[in-house]
């Protein structure tokens, strides 16, 4: 068999192949099901229900789509300049960390101005982090796949050192937890009423920020150039390099503010459970949206929304959660299988 | 060495399509045994296609091939090559970081088989190597071979399995005229063993030097059959052309000022291609500098110095007397350089990107498409449009992707993107290779423009003919060294080709010292 | 002075033998997958499903060689879902590959909730016991450390000497090889390019996978979550510092488990306490970063890594 590229792809495969995708996921996910001895129907009703059913349900998936989202705009930019960050999970920590150390009552400023300084350093120690991978491969050819994975082990030991040791919460009861974040630290709610923080607005601000900038600005085009074709960009006189080191930056800052809106907006403080592989959802997230920066908006909360109704059905029908982990994981790999179909015809031969 | 009446191979109605263009319609022709037929056509009329299934690498949407009898499945290598089917293809298909020993073997045992007869194998290779002139060190890397030793392993490749069909494509393309008699020899050789061989050329001297017979193809189908004994070059030139278009003329040129000038300039080797190697190149005004060779000999050392991608490593580099301290590409485009690149698949175009976006490709950071770091893309759309007219791009608009446009059309929006900037110095490295002869008038014409109007222009090209036509000056790089400057018509081919090999060059150093 | 006295204990080196046996299973796979031209990053999760598939057959019953067998299949199947996307689509080798090791790791925690609704803590299993083999063992310090380890390790090492005589010696490796250097060469020899690849990423996942069974068959006797941790990514590392090599990844392997080996002896001694264990834990992954950093510029990478094939494409 072989592939060939379609010249002008139809709107049946465009649209088709992807939503077909999704209907293989919801299909594979019943005889999963059906293995753990439920119905399916009502596993998928149970996780529909427990994602969006109800007010309390919403906002759970808003909130907890809100890291996603950070996250896959860390992921889906450095992707798109194919610069391969896996780390994502270290640089959130990163940020969670710098929240922490200036937030707990180091800096007497008011809320107005503590939180922007806060966002901002979580920017750069998350930019910084993910800057010595970058180094690595621009300087030495270090594949970054590798390193920015190895970062995230070695980041969460450093973290686990901090929190047994320096950062420890002499209130926390012996427990590997910092101190709680001044009140003045903390992200205010959008709606008074509403149990949702201005990190989802935060990341709503980023993700239009994003698509601005990869759109219109020089440096998108520079990125987006060095994705498709680095000799090329190379020939035409973009820095390469300069532009790897750039998205890095970017990139790193991007998944910083996930912990740092997690931290200010729902933890308040620092613990080593603070992120359940956000880092690595993030990835899942950028690949479902296509690496589109709007498009992980709405892949972030389809995610969450996963996740969020996979733990309320688990409880109902006794289905593992890890069951939500195995449908991402198949809609992934699904979903990258039917971008390429809609771009190419296959050939017997 | 006459032909022996049994037919070795015959296609029958062969035709294959590639989404609306149809590269073979309904071809028939047949080779009989000890026969050589070249198959002769422009680029793009459908040979190399019709090798391709011939060899199984395609299937055929119809037709058959037989082999000595015998139908072979189609889009099958395996099959072909068992029948005695042996293909040396244009672009060489060899492991650079295996030996030419393992290159050759690959495939010929069964797989899973667990002793393989190493000593056994490497006194074949060292036999048939001797018996058909292709000397090769079976242990050697093939990275480390000159283009014409890999051409040899290829042609032991194919002898090694016993091949009785031989296709050569373009095989002449990469070697100097001395080698391709070199390659006549072994090609002599092995016909008188009874191997038939089809010729692939759109070089009519060395059809009619090795073929018996020539099948010419123009726009995938056959259009003649002549016997070389029964015709010439001109009757053949018209049968492969049909209507023949016009090329340009070439009136001679008077040199003004030095634009670009490389003195002394040194480079380091690049992998097994040779870095510079104490260079001094003047291109002057109005003037088409051309620069012949053997592929892989510096040509992409100097590309890359001219086109800002390589700093010299000793040496120096004026633009107009100034002398050069940073060389980047940008810095090139921005000092009036243009550069067509030797890729325009892989470096000159972006090929997901739009012609738009390919359009402002060098020169982005221009105060006329961006500011600030924000880019204006209207400015880049009309910029886009105002090429698509000028140079008669076909395409749907600038919205579309490049890679949906044909080679020739591509190498008009780098040749419109460049020249557009009205450039001093003209890099131009291979440009007209691959397409069709339309699009290499059409090229030519728009280099020979420039010229006139008093730009300096380095024409980097394996065609020697192609370098003897267009330039009013002739280097010829080996090794990484640079001939003197010989004037048009100065040289014979034949005289080009020595220094080609490498022959001239010791000699001009004694003479220099 | 304590830390060399522990590099001259026998003991010692054991443990890094069996530390390393895991990673030389794994590293195996993965060279076999690189050299044919395919980057594995399922690798971590493919070691997690073989942890758990050979543990499983063996909690369930059957002898413990079948338990290896039946990791080694389902490490396989994992392979042929990789390379079934990776070679004839040529998709993204990185996206497929954390793909895979994601969809491994949560089918493999799936099934184990699904076998084991109600445990607290994993039961045990009956595991393969050191088989001392006479005579060598009795060699001081060296073959009191490499001749009294579990047949697993035995088997580690067998496995590195056939792999290299299979890649080097055979006209197969010669055919997976010349398939990671350069593809367009085996298909224009009439091999099958799609054929090689997948063939070689199905038995380098299932040697990863044996890896994996190795921490619950050899030296845990249990399966809990995050037992791999991380280690399948070690072994990319040790797959550039070993230059594609099973000799050289051997190696690798060995000396990354001694200094492994040593951490944890470390952290005993008087140095250890002073020194958050933290530090100690990160050390392996910060050699493998090291080692990468060395070993970038002299590497010898497949010309066709990660460059996949389209037949009919030049």
């Amino acid at each position: 068999m072989r592939l060939e590229p379609l010249t002008a792809p139809s709107i049946v495969r465009k649209v088709g192949f992807p939503i077909a995708a999704l209907c293989g996921t919801v299909f594979i996910a019943s005889m999963l099901a059906m293995l753990a001895g439920a119905n399916p129907f009502s596993v998928l009703g149970l996780i529909l229900k427990g994602a969006f059913g109800s007010q309390f349900a919403l906002l759970e998936t808003l909130n907890r789509a809100t890291p996603l989202i950070f996250t896959g705009l860390a992921v889906a930019v450095a992707f798109r300049a194919k610069f391969w960050n896996i780390g994502a999970e270290a640089q959130l920590y990163a940020g969670a960390l710098m929240t922490v150390l200036l937030g707990t009552g180091a800096l007497p400023w008011p809320s107005i101005a503590l939180l922007p300084l806060l966002a901002l350093v979580a920017i750069l120690a998350g930019a910084l982090l993910l800057l010595v991978p970058a180094i690595l491969k621009t300087r030495f050819g270090v594949d970054e796949v590798v390193t920015t994975l190895l970062f995230n082990f070695i980041f969460l030991l450093f973290i686990s050192m901090l929190l047994e040791g320096p950062l420890k919460d002499p209130m926390g009861m012996g427990w590997p937890k910092s101190a709680r974040l001044v009140q003045d630290a903390r992200l205010p709610r959008i709606f008074e009423s509403l149990r949702l923080h201005w990190g989802f607005g935060l990341a709503l601000i980023s993700a239009v920020g994003i698509w601005v900038i990869q759109t219109r600005s020089t440096l998108g085009y520079e990125m987006r150039a060095v994705g498709l074709n680095r000799q090329a960009a190379a020939f035409a006189g973009i820095p390469v390099n300069r532009v790897l080191l750039k998205t890095a930056l970017l990139s790193g800052g991007l998944a910083a503010l996930a912990g740092f809106s997690e931290v200010a907006g729902v933890k308040a403080s620092l613990t080593l459970d603070l992120s359940p592989g956000y880092g690595y959802t993030g990835i899942i997230v950028a690949m479902l949206a296509l690496l589109n920066p709007l498009g992980v908006v709405v892949a972030a909360l389809f995610v969450a929304g996963i996740f969020v109704g996979a733990d309320s059905m688990s409880r109902a029908a006794n289905v593992p959660t890890y069951l939500a982990d195995m449908m991402l994981a198949i809609a992934l790999l699904l979903m990258v299988l039917a971008i390429l179909l809609t771009r190419f015809r296959i050939v017997r031969d | 060495m006459t032909p022996s009446p049994v037919e070795a191979l015959s296609l029958e109605g062969i035709t294959k399509r590639f989404g609306a263009l149809t590269a073979n319609d309904a071809v028939s022709f047949s080779l009989r045994e000890g026969e050589v037929v070249a198959l002769l056509g422009e680029n793009g009329a459908g040979k190399t296609t019709l090798m391709n299934i011939l060899f199984g690498q395609y299937a055929a949407d119809s037709g058959t091939v037989r082999v000595f009898g015998k139908t072979l499945p189609s889009g099958n290598s395996r099959a072909a090559l068992d029948a005695g089917v042996g293909m040396v293809h244009q672009h060489f298909t060899l492991a650079d970081n295996l030996t030419v020993q393992e290159n050759i073997t690959l495939g010929a045992e069964p797989l899973f088989r667990l002793r393989a007869d190493r000593a056994g194998a490497r006194q074949r290779i060292l036999d048939l190597s001797e018996k058909y002139h292709l000397s090769v060190a079976p242990d050697a890397r093939v990275g480390a071979l000159t283009v014409g030793e890999r051409q040899r392993v290829e042609i032991l490749k194919a002898l090694y399995r016993d091949v009785r069909i031989l296709i050569l494509d373009e095989p002449t393309a990469v070697l100097t005229p001395q080698e391709a008699e070199d390659l006549f020899t072994t090609l002599r050789l092995a016909i008188a063993d009874g191997l038939s061989i089809i010729f692939i050329s759109h070089k009519l001297h060395e059809v009619m030097a090795i073929a018996d017979r020539v099948v010419v193809l123009r726009h995938g189908k056959v259009t003649g059959g002549v016997n070389t004994k029964e015709t010439d070059k001109a009757a053949l030139a018209a049968l492969m052309m049909g209507t023949q278009t016009e090329t340009p003329k070439v009136a001679n040129a008077s040199p003004g000022a030095p634009l670009l000038t490389l003195t002394n300039v040194t480079t380091r080797n690049k992998g097994s291609a040779p870095g510079l190697k104490d260079v001094t190149l003047s291109l002057k005004a109005g003037q088409i500098i051309g620069l012949a060779g053997v592929s892989g000999n510096g040509q992409a050392a100097i590309a890359d110095v001219v086109g800002g991608t390589l700093a010299p490593t000793t040496g120096t580099l004026d633009i107009g007397g100034r002398k050069q301290g940073n060389w980047s590409p940008r810095i090139a485009v921005q000092n009036g350089i243009a550069r067509i690149p030797e890729d325009r698949h892989k470096t000159g175009t972006i090929s997901d990107f739009d012609l738009t976006e390919n359009a402002i490709l060098e020169r982005y950071t221009d105060a006329e498409f961006s500011k600030s770091g924000w880019l204006n893309w209207r400015a880049a759309r009309n910029f886009a449009s105002e090429i698509i007219q000028k140079y008669d791009v076909r395409c749907p608009g600038p919205d579309t992707p490049i890679r949906l446009l044909s080679g020739g059309n591509m190498q008009k929006l780098i040749l419109g993107r460049t020249l557009e900037a009205n450039p001093n110095v003209i890099l131009a490295n291979q440009p007209v290779r691959g397409l069709d002869i339309g699009a290499v008038n059409y090229v030519h014409s728009q280099l020979l423009a420039a010229r006139d109007r008093g730009a300096a222009v380095l024409l980097i090209s394996e065609d020697l003919d192609e370098i003897m036509t267009l330039s009013d000056v002739v280097h010829v790089i080996y090794d990484g060294q640079l001939s003197p400057a010989f004037t048009r018509g100065q040289k014979s081919p034949a005289e080009l080709g020595l220094w080609m090999a490498g022959q001239g060059y010791e000699s001009e150093v004694r003479d220099a010292s | 002075m304590e830390i060399v006295e522990i590099l001259f204990t026998a003991s010692f080196w054991a443990a890094a033998i069996r530390i390393a046996s895991p990673l030389i299973f794994a590293t195996l796979g993965e060279v076999i997958c690189e050299r044919a031209g395919v980057l594995n990053l399922g690798i971590e999760g493919i070691m997690v499903a073989g942890a758990f598939a050979g543990w499983m057959a063996v909690y369930s019953g059957t002898g413990l060689w079948v338990g290896v067998g039946v990791a080694m299949v389902v490490g396989m199947l994992f392979g042929l879902l990789h390379s079934a996307l990776t070679v004839p689509f040529g998709l993204s080798q990185h996206v497929v590959g954390l793909g895979v090791t994601l969809l491994a790791t949560s089918s493999t925690y799936y099934a184990y909730r699904l076998a084991l609704p109600e445990v607290t803590s994993p039961p045990k299993i009956v595991a393969f016991q050191p088989f001392e083999i006479s005579l060598l063992s009795e060699i001081p310090i060296v073959g009191e450390a490499l001749f009294s380890q579990t047949p697993l390790t035995y088997l580690a090492f067998i496995s590195v000497a056939v792999v290299a005589f299979i890649l080097y010696r055979t006209p197969l490796g010669l055919a997976v090889r010349a398939a990671g250097e350069n593809p367009n060469a085996v298909a224009a020899q009439g091999l099958s390019v799609t054929a090689i690849r997948m063939g070689a990423v199905i038995f380098g996942s299932g040697l990863m996978a044996v890896g994996g069974a190795f921490l619950t068959m050899s030296a845990f006797d249990s399966f809990f979550f995050e037992m791999v941790n991380g280690r399948g990514w070690i072994c990319i590392a040790l797959v550039v510092f070993g230059s594609w090599r099973p000799g050289k990844a051997l190696l690798g392997a060995v000396l990354f488990a001694a200094f492994d080996a040593l951490q944890i002896r470390v952290q005993q001694t008087s140095i250890g306490t002073a020194v958050p264990y933290q530090i100690f834990l990160m050390m392996p992954y910060i050699l493998s970063i090291l080692a990468l950093v060395m070993m970038s510029r002299r590497a010898e990478i497949p010309a066709a890594l990660m460059v996949p094939f389209n037949k009919g494409e030049r």
